[in-house]
């Protein structure tokens, strides 16, 4: 995730020279009460977790003894927000304080610039501070109208003694945003103390999910927001999409269970953000429950579109597999036929999919996928451009009802007797293996004019014919070379696409 | 009439000499638009398809005369420098195809274009086409195809189509021509949280071109530009009739569905909010996306 935690937040803060409350993360009763007992006096305890009105939520509390702060800190590793468990505390020493300001800076897309959210007047409550908010546009390459922000603090009722503190903690503010590419960071309070010092309270940062590699120290596993914290699964997938940038892969989990009235729970595949979130939309309202967001699009690698199908395919429960992108893409279409009907046969998949593989040579496409998924215990059907998102979501509803209730348990992979022993030759991202000992004459033509001339006859064998550099990146066509051999009843070739965590 | 693009606007491709580059390069020419020049820095001096490359776009530019648009092709991270590159020589409007750019380059890009009168589309763009004339970008995959998939305009029953869906942009404009509708200008925003036009600044183009009667909008969940639109319709800076249809009525708050714009947050955003806004506007809005080419014609009667 891009979000930081709020300590993660003010360490920040605090190297760049704005002060924070003196105190640490704790993830167990004992560790708080220890921690209290250092610090002594009055402390204040805040569940680290992505949520706005934490403190209405019950999750920050007071203490004034290291006991107390020990039983808030078991209270607090109990809560939950939506999908979050609470798993850290963090545990400051408290702050009198004399006022408190709202400093924040976002990205505003009207602008296309950044900008300053400044509120100084200190009203406490949300409502009432909304309307006192002044935004204040930060150019780029100039920076912010100084006077400005010096007028919203001059108009406060703050201490003038602390005005020129207060500025230059904005200027901070500001600054980080831009040095960690930060698409917001709000902090909220700003507080000026009882003893004239000016402390930041909370914090929130999101780094730009683009940027994060740029800001390795930040430490950022999964550059991506999800509304719960990653799955194994999730994090497969994201190390699968960080090996591979020749076009998107974007998996997402959206729930483990289908609600009561629901069809049932399904394997999503979508291409392109936009026509996979209207394709999401029409399964949905035939009564289905997406398991999943996925999406492989921009012209992705037949062996992409394979390894998002593995691991869809990877969540159990599932009562039908359906794939629905924007249905004209401008992309060539049999990439992504390849890549599913080799997931597809590999997993022998047992429940029905209904693929729409609309746009450019959707006709070859429909053809490879089902020609190749025939036989299969689940019944696999292509579609194209002309049949509507809504139909084809109605055809999938017709295909489970005909099902009789089958649903989906992930499974081992199934690989040919003759991997491990074979001839073979390495590729990025895996090995393709070669069955010689079944190579007959007419085989041994077939593999080679289906290579994409990457393959030549050596002894009646086929065998590599090009450079190892020349064929890492050939997984689309090796790929489609094992799918067609299959095809054709001589199933020889097999491209060996591991992926670390599944297999 | 169209916007932005059409056959004697002069396009110079950055990266010209990449993979993509190249094939796009090829497309677009195919389709008829007016390649006068690429760049590639060190490549200068060679030619890719007969189109001259140049080390820089101020050398083009030179050599040339004038370029009025600029279509990149160079990976995430060198988006801006090209981008910016282009903006000072002179570039009126840039097209930003690469995915994944960082957001504060986008926002560099901007100040630069604001500084110099410059306007771009994307990052994360598929691009333009204006049926019939040109495209700048990939939409269409195959000159073919984009001949076959997209009518040209039609008197009384054009439209102009602006999505934040790349995929999409074409699928409406397929839909909508096999109903029967001729297409003025389909222009592909990008998928980005931040891009240079918006959905209302495509919008403003597309109701002040005398030949499109109405406007369709691909628009998704998260972000304000359709809420932004439908300010404008209520101001009555647009007159034209809208038809639109929002992705994501199935998406979760706080989960970033692909785009990078794409994601319901502190519950801005939603889908719901959308509909409601650009409904009490006046906009027509459809809940599957097959209506979009019946209610169109509707419209246009």
């Amino acid at each position: 995730m891009a979000r930081l935690y709020e300590y993660q937040g003010k360490a920040l803060l605090a190297e760049h020279g704005l002060e924070v409350p003196e105190g640490g993360v704790v993830s167990s009763p004992a560790e708080a009460a220890r921690l209290a007992a250092r610090l002594g006096g009055a402390v204040v305890l805040k569940a680290q977790a992505w949520i706005t009105g934490r403190a209405a939520k019950g999750g920050v509390k007071f203490a004034s003894s290291p006991e107390e702060a020990q039983r808030a800190a078991a209270d607090l590793i109990r809560l939950r927000f939506g999908n979050f468990p609470v798993t850290e505390v963090l545990l400051e020493r408290a702050v009198v304080i004399a006022h408190e300001l709202f400093v924040s800076v976002i990205i505003d897309d009207q602008a296309r610039a950044p900008v300053l959210l400044l509120d100084a007047r200190g009203g406490s409550d949300i409502e009432e501070r909304a309307g006192s908010i002044r935004r204040i546009p930060i150019d780029p390459r100039r920076g912010i109208d100084g006077d400005r922000v010096r007028q919203v603090i001059g108009d406060s009722p703050i201490d003038r003694a602390v005005h020129q503190k207060i500025a230059r903690a904005v200027e901070t503010v500001i600054e980080m945003a831009a040095l960690y590419e930060l698409t917001s960071i709000e902090v909220n309070p700003l507080v000026v103390t009882a003893g004239g010092g000016v402390v930041a309270v909370d914090c929130r940062m999101t780094v730009d999910d683009y940027a994060v590699f740029r800001h390795p120290a930040l430490g950022i596993e999964i550059a991506r927001e999800l509304d719960h914290p990653a799955t194994e699964l999730e994090r497969i997938a994201y190390r699968l999409e960080q090996a591979d940038h020749r076009g998107t892969f974007y998996f997402a989990r959206l729930t483990t269970a289908a609600a009561p009235d629901s069809r049932g729970l399904i394997g999503f595949h979508g291409a392109g953000g936009g026509g996979s979130m209207m394709s999401m939309d029409a399964v949905a309202r035939v009564g289905f429950t997406p398991a999943n967001f996925c999406d492989t699009s921009g012209n992705p690698s037949a062996a992409k579109v394979y390894r998002a199908a593995r691991v869809i395919l990877a969540q159990g429960g599932l009562v039908g597999y359906f794939g629905s992108g924007s249905g004209v893409a401008s992309q060539e279409q049999h990439h992504s036929a390849y890549g599913l009907a080799k997931a597809f046969c590999e997993l022998s998949l047992a429940i029905p999919a209904v693929i729409r593989l609309g746009g450019n040579g959707e006709d070859r496409a429909v053809e490879i996928l089902e020609d190749a998924c025939r036989g299969l215990p689940g019944r696999v059907e292509g579609y194209r451009k002309d049949d509507t998102p809504a139909f084809i979501a109605d055809r999938f509803a017709e295909l489970v009802q005909g099902a009789d209730g089958a649903t989906w348990t992930p499974r081992a992979r199934s690989v040919p007797a003759y991997v491990g022993r074979s001839y073979r030759f390495p590729i990025k991202g895996g090995m393709v293996w070669i069955d010689h000992e079944r190579c007959d004459r007419p085989t041994t033509a077939f593999v080679i004019e289906h290579a994409s001339a990457l393959l030549r006859a050596e002894d009646g064998l086929p065998v590599l014919g090009v450079r190892d550099a020349e064929v890492a990146a050939k997984d689309s066509e090796l790929l489609a070379l094992e799918v067609d051999c299959r095809r054709a009843d001589r199933p020889v070739v097999f491209v060996d696409l591991a992926i670390p965590g599944l297999d | 009439m169209s916007i932005l693009i059409d056959q004697h606007k002069r396009v110079l491709v950055q990266g010209i000499t990449g993979r993509e580059g190249r094939a796009r390069t090829a497309l677009m020419r195919e389709y008829g638009t007016q390649v006068v020049a690429g760049c590639t820095p060190g490549k200068g001096g060679q030619q890719v398809q007969g189109v001259p490359v140049f080390n820089t776009v101020a050398d083009a530019a030179r050599d040339l005369g004038v370029v009025d648009i600029s279509v990149v092709f160079v990976p995430a991270a060198g988006v801006k420098d090209a981008a910016i590159e282009a903006i000072e020589a002179g570039v009126g409007l840039l097209v930003l195809v690469p995915d994944r750019v960082p957001v504060w380059d986008t926002i560099e890009i901007a100040a630069a274009a604001k500084d110099n009168g410059a306007s771009f589309v994307g990052p994360n763009t598929l691009g333009v086409l204006s049926p019939g004339k040109a495209v700048v970008g990939m939409i269409g995959g195959r000159a073919a195809s984009a001949r076959q998939w997209f009518n040209e305009p039609r008197p009384g029953r054009t439209v102009g189509v602006v999505s934040r869906s790349g995929g999409m942009t074409s699928s409406c404009g397929y839909y909508l021509s096999r109903a029967g509708v001729g297409l003025s200008t389909l222009t592909h925003v990008g998928g980005d949280s931040l891009v240079g036009l918006r959905i209302p600044d495509v919008a403003e183009l597309l109701e002040a071109d005398p030949q499109t009667d109405a406007i369709v909008v691909f628009g998704e969940i998260g972000g304000s530009q359709e809420e932004h639109l439908a300010r404008l319709m209520e101001c009555g800076q647009i007159t034209k009739p809208v038809i639109a249809y929002i992705g994501g009525a199935a998406a979760t708050e706080g989960t970033r569905f692909s785009h990078a714009g794409a994601i319901i947050e502190g519950g801005r955003g939603t889908h719901a909010a959308k509909v409601k806004a650009l409904r009490k506007a006046g906009a027509r809005v459809v809940e599957s996306f097959g209506d979009l080419p019946e209610a169109t014609l509707s419209m246009l009667s």
